[in-house]
């Protein structure tokens, strides 16, 4: 059973570093009152930037671009909503839409029409030398590529951040009360801005990884809806770091699943295993909602 | 006097949107390195350069998005943000394809029947993401694309499975008989009896909206669930549960007409993006159906046009899928700014603060 | 033993101490600022002078421009012209963190804290660099013992009472080490006891040296414990000289004005009252999140009376009226009422209108629940303009947005949709239906015409016979247009005689 449950802990962790990127993205700017819909149209850009930048500059010119990516669509989010004042969801559907138009535009033109597979160079799993040897989960955790460490490491950075500094406690006092904050001295359009800023590289950064840690290639609408299992990620995690990691965790498990029962000879069409991240999310969204309590001011209008 | 310079001021808008759209598509195409003149003139006869195109390109395109266009037009209206009008299409499709290949002999009554299937199919889809929001408080935008997408592997089963066609071959299902089919216009192409009703639909949901009852409380508990409430005593669940339904039932009875007049057949590329498209499409027009007869015509043209620029002049369809976005973000710009404008406070009383 | 304070500071020193040889700086100095709201001057060239250890009573009317005024001395609007100076520096003040740092403070109206966090992080707020724990008590501690105030660190502000959330709200100021504070209305929201606990506490803030703005519209307020009052309306100084030197119908009159009425006049009897036409019995009602706030209430009310509610904030009377008007179900209890109760809710822009809908779609909204078939446009139209006239609002015409209309004039429209026995669907029977109306904090944020207006329509419904559910947070409100009082405490309501003293220690459960 062990040696089964390895290789399962490994495609946990892989499925799982994207969706924790861009939550713990998206985490920040739900904290300020904001939900960016966008999130997805900022993973396809990123990962449109990191083929993009793989091609010009190898392994790190790919994650360079897949920030870029991502940081354009988050500013083009933020002078929507904070500076014409647009509405939130809107804004975000369409920043989704012209991101898979304008990506899908760029590759072909630059790319070619036919889609032919590209092949950008990818950063292959790293092990860490002591750590790999724990049993089980030794192998699984500590022979991943270099941005799933990244991620590990920024989930509880991002929780020290929020709990221990006092730009984490203005962070959250915009998400509860906007109004309070700016009395307090806090700057809450400017640190909005930041946060849609670092939610939308955090973003790109996740469609980089898909591309260069993983797929190897892009495909038009290659973030198949990640983005918005992402923001089902940051309700199920409680708007707190850890949280939103555990849950992206579930999520990658629950993906790795159809191997395993493929592997065990289970004969349910493909199809199911497509669809289970997307029915997954459902039933995640319909359990935690009534549970938790969101920011005051999310979704306000500004 | 006061109506000729609202039609004048309608028109000057249209013609100012024309404007503006052709100067961005020629933009793009300019920074894109692209022979300018030749796709804009590939553009122009793919979607209205001749009768055939108007006909069989540009509207056989714009009834799904007339009818779409309503879907999210009501939904929208209510304040429930519908983003899983291609799932309800693909949904009434899917049980219209299966009904009308059930019932090949009797033909007519199989055809309204098939209608009927993909209108509650597509309401019952969005039902789903209905119950979520008022049960559960699931966000209906992460709701209904999740939907989308499961949709989209639903008919991929169908289609691979229970409604392949017998050769197993392909995967798409059978032909249906003729005699099941939306018959086409007699001297217009593949235009066919489907324009009827997504004209007829457009126009009824407009004249609701603007005189009945459920029309007003739709908008009004779009623009405040709170006033409703509390003023108007209305019940806001309910209502935004009906418009949910309802936007679902549209977007089945175009799916369910595109099998059945466009494709005869289920497969899965049956809509290419007509339930996001149709949120252009409806926020151009407002949110009024009778406007979104119009804009679904454009839309219409401009898909149509895609398909022919990318032909003739090699550039990707994907970008008007670009333009269609920017649409959105011009047309929410433009109301975020009028807003502002019009918030001030009165003169003749000291009530000096903004009402804001 | 006063509550929450505990003990005094300094001894009292009035600011004309023959001790107090040479003229300090002025602690804050507005000069010549001037405001326009899009078509409105808010503000015109109004200048301020306040010194340490005064406090400065600022008065006017609602809508007289007090709050935008020191809105611009804390940084959160920026004028069209004047100048700022403190502490006889010029300064540029572009946001609050600007104003903190030049030593300002504002309690606000509405209090400007986070609910959900604690005192202790409600006063770290706005710090910067690392958050400690003991860090944050030590604030808190600190500033317990400097005001006298009893705080404590770990307690959730949404968990506290109101008067202590305010204690929190000017705690949070002097952490940042204010030396001028602006209080905006703060004993709107307090009973008279505490009310007095505060201003004592003011005073003595401001005897040991600091300098405080005090915003009001209560004239006894102002004199008896200001050093020196300025009046402000329609956005012009009127007055500006020292307290011991006005009287009371001075500053009366340079507050509203030669022309308009006086505010409440007393209440005219009226005819006796009819027919019961509310009627509740052992009601019980939870609030929005579930709380039961709402005990066991019976009440009755009858045609042609007004039955005045008061209570301090979050008191139930809230959950009261809405039961009585029908918008909420009650958890146990009877509710008898009118067929059509009308109702008037205090946040008139979240719950009474549609903003950006025009006036006949908001009178519209009447009852547009029950409402079957089409909707009669043009009967529409004509009732919003007979309504538009019998009521007094000024607007260009019915398919004008709401929003473009003052809050007088949006207040008046939606009182005549409300009191008007024409509104709503036609009653199957011949015979005239009682009118029943609930009405929450009806002239919050009007002028003192408005609020006059909206008296005598309210007086006038009641003398036609209309059964009239009325609270407000203003006393004296109620009680010139009540003719019985009902206060509400903790859940509870009682009926008390129409005595200020009398309805003031029901309302804290003496």
């Amino acid at each position: 059973m062990t040696s089964a449950l390895t290789p399962f802990l490994a495609a946990t962790i892989r499925t799982a570093t994207p969706l924790a990127l861009a939550a713990l993205g998206e985490m920040l700017v739900e904290r300020t009152g904001i939900i960016n819909i966008g999130l997805e149209g900022a993973v396809l850009a990123g990962a449109f930037g990191a083929l993009a930048g793989a091609t010009a500059g190898g392994v790190a010119g790919g994650y360079a671009g897949a920030m870029l990516g991502g940081l354009v669509v988050g500013a083009l989010f933020a002078w929507g909503v904070l500076i014409l004042r647009a509405d939130q969801i809107i804004t975000g559907m369409a920043l989704t839409l012209f991101s898979a138009g304008a990506t899908g535009t760029l590759y072909r033109a630059w790319y070619g029409t036919s889609g032919a597979a590209l092949h950008a160079p990818t950063s292959g799993p790293r092990s860490i030398p002591i750590l790999t040897s724990i049993p089980v989960v030794g192998e699984a955790l500590f022979h991943q590529p270099v941005i799933t460490y990244f991620t590990y490491l920024l989930t509880p950075v991002l929780a020290w951040w929020m709990y221990r500094t006092h730009s984490g406690l203005a962070l959250r006092a915009i998400g509860e009360r906007p109004d309070a904050a700016e009395a307090a001295g806090i700057h809450v359009a400017r640190t909005r801005a930041h946060a849609v800023l670092v939610g939308g590289l955090l973003g790109g950064l996740a469609g980089g990884t898909l591309v260069l840690a993983q797929a190897g290639t892009f495909v038009e609408n290659m973030s198949a809806g990640r983005g918005f299992i992402a923001l089902a990620i940051v309700v199920l995690g409680r708007w707190r770091p850890f949280g939103v990691a555990l849950g992206a965790l579930l999520f990658g498990a629950a993906s790795a699943l159809q191997y395993a029962f493929q592997a065990m000879g289970w004969n349910a069409p493909y199809q199911l295993f497509l669809a289970a991240p997307y029915l997954l999310t459902l039933a995640a969204l319909a359990g935690a909602m009534g549970r938790t309590r969101a920011p005051a001011a999310l979704g306000r209008p500004l | 006097m006061l109506r000729d310079s609202r039609a004048l001021r309608v028109l000057i808008v249209a013609i100012g949107t024309i404007a503006a759209l052709t100067s961005a598509i020629a933009l793009l195409l300019l920074v894109g390195g692209y022979d300018v003149v030749r796709a804009l003139d590939a553009l122009w006869t793919g979607s209205v350069g001749s009768w055939y195109a108007v006909t069989s390109a540009t509207l056989v395109r714009a009834i799904p998005l007339m009818l779409t266009g309503c879907a999210v037009a009501v939904a929208f209206r209510a304040g429930v943000f519908n983003i899983g009008a291609e799932g309800q299409l693909l949904a009434g499709g899917a049980a219209a394809a299966a009904i009308a290949l059930a019932f090949p002999d009797t033909g007519r009554v199989t055809l309204l029947a098939a209608l009927l299937a993909g209108i509650l199919a597509g309401g019952a889809w969005a039902g789903i993401a209905a119950l979520l929001r008022e049960r559960f408080g699931v966000q209906e935008v992460i709701s209904t694309i999740m939907l989308n997408f499961i949709a989209l592997y639903g008919v991929s089963l169908l289609v691979r499975g229970m409604l392949q066609e017998p050769t197993h071959a392909y995967p798409q299902s059978s032909t249906i008989a003729e005699a099941v089919r939306l018959t086409r216009l007699p001297g217009a192409g593949r235009l066919h009896t489907g324009i009827l009703i997504a004209l007829a639909i457009a126009l009824l949901m407009g004249w609701l909206f603007r005189n009945s009852a459920a029309g007003f409380r739709l908008m009004a508990v779009g623009e405040s669930p709170a006033a409703a409430m509390s003023a108007g005593m209305i019940d806001v669940h309910r209502t935004r549960t009906m418009a949910f339904v309802t936007s679902g039932a549209l977007a089945g009875l175009a799916g369910a007409i595109e099998v059945l007049g466009v494709t005869y057949a289920l497969y899965e590329d049956l809509s290419p993006g007509y339930g996001y498209t149709a949120i252009a499409v409806a926020l151009l027009a407002g949110l009024d159906p009778w406007r979104v007869m119009f804009t679904s015509l454009l839309f219409g043209a401009l898909e149509a046009g895609a398909g022919a620029m990318q032909r003739d002049a090699g550039v990707p369809s994907t970008l008007v899928a670009m333009i269609e976005a920017l649409l959105i973000l011009g047309v929410v710009a433009a109301q975020a700014v009028r807003r502002r404008r019009t918030t001030h406070a009165h003169v003749d009383d000291a009530g000096l603060e903004p009402t804001t | 033993m006063r509550s929450g304070f505990r003990g005094r500071s300094s001894p009292h020193r009035p600011a004309s101490d023959p001790a107090r040889v040479t003229a300090p700086p002025l602690a804050l100095a507005l000069d010549g600022i001037s405001k326009r709201f899009e078509a409105v001057n808010a503000l015109h060239e109004v200048s301020l002078r306040v010194e340490a250890g005064t406090v400065h009573a600022l008065l006017g009317e609602n809508g007289a421009g007090k709050t935008t005024l020191m809105h611009v001395a804390f940084g959160m609007v920026s004028p069209d012209a004047g100048l700022v100076h403190v502490h006889g520096r010029r300064v540029e003040l572009r946001s609050p963190a600007d104003a903190i740092a030049n030593g300002l403070g504002m309690v606000h109206q509405h209090f400007s804290l986070v609910p959900t966090m604690t005192v202790a992080e409600n006063l770290a707020l706005g710090g910067h660099g690392l958050l400690r724990a003991h860090t944050m008590t030590d604030t808190v501690r600190r500033i317990a013992d400097q005001t006298g105030f009893a705080l404590e660190p770990r307690a959730l502000v949404e968990d506290l009472a109101v008067g202590a959330q305010q204690r929190v709200e000017i705690a949070k100021a002097l952490a940042r080490d204010a030396q001028i504070l602006i209080l905006d209305e703060p004993t709107a929201v307090l009973t008279p006891a505490e009310a007095d606990d505060l201003l004592h506490w003011i005073r003595d803030f401001a005897d040991a040296g600091n300098a405080v703005v005090l915003i009001t519209h209560k004239l006894n307020e102002a004199m008896a414990f200001a050093d020196h009052v300025t009046v402000l309306r329609q956005g012009h100084v009127v007055h500006d000289a020292p307290a011991a030197q006005a009287s009371a119908s001075e500053l009366t009159s340079a507050m509203i004005g030669r022309n308009a009425q006086t505010r409440h006049p007393p209440t005219s009897p009226g005819a006796p009252p009819g027919e019961t036409a509310f009627v509740a019995r052992n009601v019980s009602v939870r609030d929005e999140q579930g709380v039961m706030r709402l005990h066991d209430a019976s009440l009755v009310v009858r045609e042609g009376e007004i039955l005045g509610v008061a209570g301090v904030e979050a008191s139930g009377q809230r959950e009261l009226l809405r039961a009585l008007a029908g918008r909420v179900q009650v958890a146990t209890g009877t509710v008898t009422r009118p067929t059509r109760v009308g109702f008037v809710p205090e946040d008139r822009h979240r719950d009474a209108v549609l903003l950006d809908r025009s006036l006949t779609e908001n009178v519209a909204l009447r009852e547009a629940g029950r409402r079957r078939g089409r909707m009669p446009w043009l009967a529409l139209r004509e009732r919003t303009e007979r309504l538009m006239r019998e009521f007094d609002v000024r607007a260009p015409a019915t398919d004008a947005p709401m929003r473009s209309l003052s809050g007088g004039n949006q207040q008046k429209l939606v009182l005549g949709r409300e009191i008007d026995p024409e509104s709503g669907i036609a009653p199957a029977t011949g015979s005239p239906e009682p009118v029943g109306l609930v009405v929450e904090s009806p002239t919050r944020g009007l002028d003192v015409l408005a609020t006059a207006e909206v008296h005598a329509r309210l007086r006038a419904a009641r003398d036609a016979g209309a059964a009239i559910v009325l609270y407000s947070s203003d006393l004296d409100e109620v009680l010139s247009l009540a003719n019985r009082i009902l206060v509400v405490h903790a859940g509870t309501v009682r009926e008390v005689s129409m005595d200020r003293d009398a309805v003031g220690r029901a309302m804290i459960g003496a």
